[in-house]
C-alpha cells in the first residue's frame, strides 16, 4: 500500500496499521499509534538498540524525540484534510526524567491549527501519563512549499 | 598539524568511537561516526540507510533519526569541554529545520559546546550533507552537568 492510500485508511478506519508498516523509520524504531478512546496514543515498543545510557539503563534522547515528532505527524495526518505528509518546521524537546528500558507512549495536542501551520503539543511518558519523561513543541508546515 | 600529534589524535577518535558511540547502544544502531574534534566540538556523521526513511515516496531520512544524530553531537562536544569525566543528560534540545534533507545522503552534524558553567553546558549545532554552509537544520541544547558522580539523579535523560 503506498503512503498515500495508508493516509486515506487512517482516515477511515482509524488503523494505523498500513501507515506504520510503510515508514521504513517506524518499524526500525517500534513505533505504533491506536486510537484510544477517541485520541492517537502512539507507542514506542522497547527494543535495546533504543538505548542511549547502558549503565542506568537509559533511553537515547533521540528516541524520544522522534517518538514525539512521529505522535505529532500520526495525529495529523488523522486529522488532515489532505494527503500530503506535514513538513516538521522545527522541534524543541525537553527532558523531565530518565525513561527506563521499557515502552514509552506519547499523545499529542493541538495548540492551534490553522490552515499553512500547526502548533502541536506532545507528552511522553511510560506508567502515567502525569509524570512525563520528556514533553515536546512542535510547528509543521501543512501546505506544500 | 604536525606528525607527532597524529598519535594522540587517533588515540582520542578511538576513544571516541569506542566510549561514545560504541559503547551508546542507539548511536551505535545508527552507525554514528566520528568526522572530527577538536576541544569543545565534535562531528559526527549519520550514514543513509533505507530503513531510517520517514517518508517512502521522498526518500528522505526521518526527522527522528536526525533528532538522535544531533542529540548525541551535542552531547559529545559537552563530553569534549569537560576537564574531567562526568555524567551528562540533555535538558533540552531545539531544532529549526532550515530546508529539505536530500535522499540517499548522509549527515553530519557540527556541535560546537560554547559554554560551560558548574552543573550546565550550552550548545550550538548545525546538520548538513557536507557543506556546513548550506545546512538543513540548525540547533541550540543545553545538559546538566553532574558533578557528584556516585549518585543517580532523576532529573534528565541520560546520554
Amino acid at each position: 500500500m503506498s503512503l498515500r492510500e495508508a493516509v486515506v485508511t487512517v482516515r477511515e478506519t482509524g488503523d494505523f496499521t498500513a501507515l506504520q508498516e510503510s515508514i521504513p523509520y517506524a518499524r526500525f524504531m517500534g513505533i505504533t499509534a491506536e486510537l484510544v478512546d477517541g485520541d492517537v496514543t502512539a507507542r514506542m515498543r522497547y527494543s535495546e538498540h533504543l538505548v542511549g545510557n547502558a549503565a542506568v539503563p537509559a533511553l537515547h534522547g533521540g528516541t524520544l524525540g522522534a517518538l514525539m515528532e512521529s505522535t505529532a505527524i500520526f495525529k495529523l495526518l488523522w486529522h488532515g484534510e489532505t494527503t500530503t505528509v506535514p513538513k516538521t518546521i522545527n522541534i524543541t524537546v525537553e527532558y523531565l526524567r530518565s525513561a527506563r528500558a521499557a515502552d514509552v507512549f506519547a499523545r499529542a495536542v493541538f495548540t492551534r491549527r490553522g490552515r499553512r501551520v500547526a502548533n502541536v503539543r506532545v507528552f511522553a511518558f511510560q506508567d502515567d501519563p502525569d509524570r512525563p519523561v520528556a514533553v515536546a513543541t512542535a510547528h509543521f508546515l501543512l501546505v506544500q512549499d | 598539524m604536525s606528525d607527532s600529534f597524529l598519535p594522540q589524535r587517533d588515540e582520542i577518535r578511538r576513544r571516541l568511537e569506542g566510549r561514545y558511540v560504541g559503547a551508546v547502544p542507539h548511536n551505535q544502531a545508527l552507525n554514528l561516526r566520528v568526522v572530527d574534534y577538536r576541544p569543545e566540538h565534535l562531528s559526527l556523521a549519520l550514514p543513509y540507510r533505507d530503513d531510517l526513511v520517514g517518508n517512502p515516496e521522498t526518500g528522505v531520512l526521518h526527522g527522528g533519526c536526525i533528532t538522535s544524530l544531533i542529540d548525541a553531537t551535542c552531547g559529545g562536544a559537552v563530553i569534549m569541554s569537560l576537564a574531567a569525566p562526568r555524567r551528562i543528560a540533555t535538558l533540552d534540545l531545539r531544532i529549526d529545520y532550515v530546508r529539505p534533507a536530500l535522499p540517499h545522503q548522509e549527515v553530519i552534524c557540527d556541535a560546537h559546546c560554547y559554554k560551560v558553567t558548574r552543573h550546565v553546558a550550552f550548545v550550538r549545532a548545525t546538520a548538513h550533507h557536507g557543506d556546513e554552509e548550506s545546512p538543513i537544520a540548525t540547533a541550540s541544547g543545553t545538559f546538566v552537568v553532574f558533578r557528584d558522580e556516585g549518585r543517580q539523579d532523576d532529573d534528565g535523560e541520560s546520554t
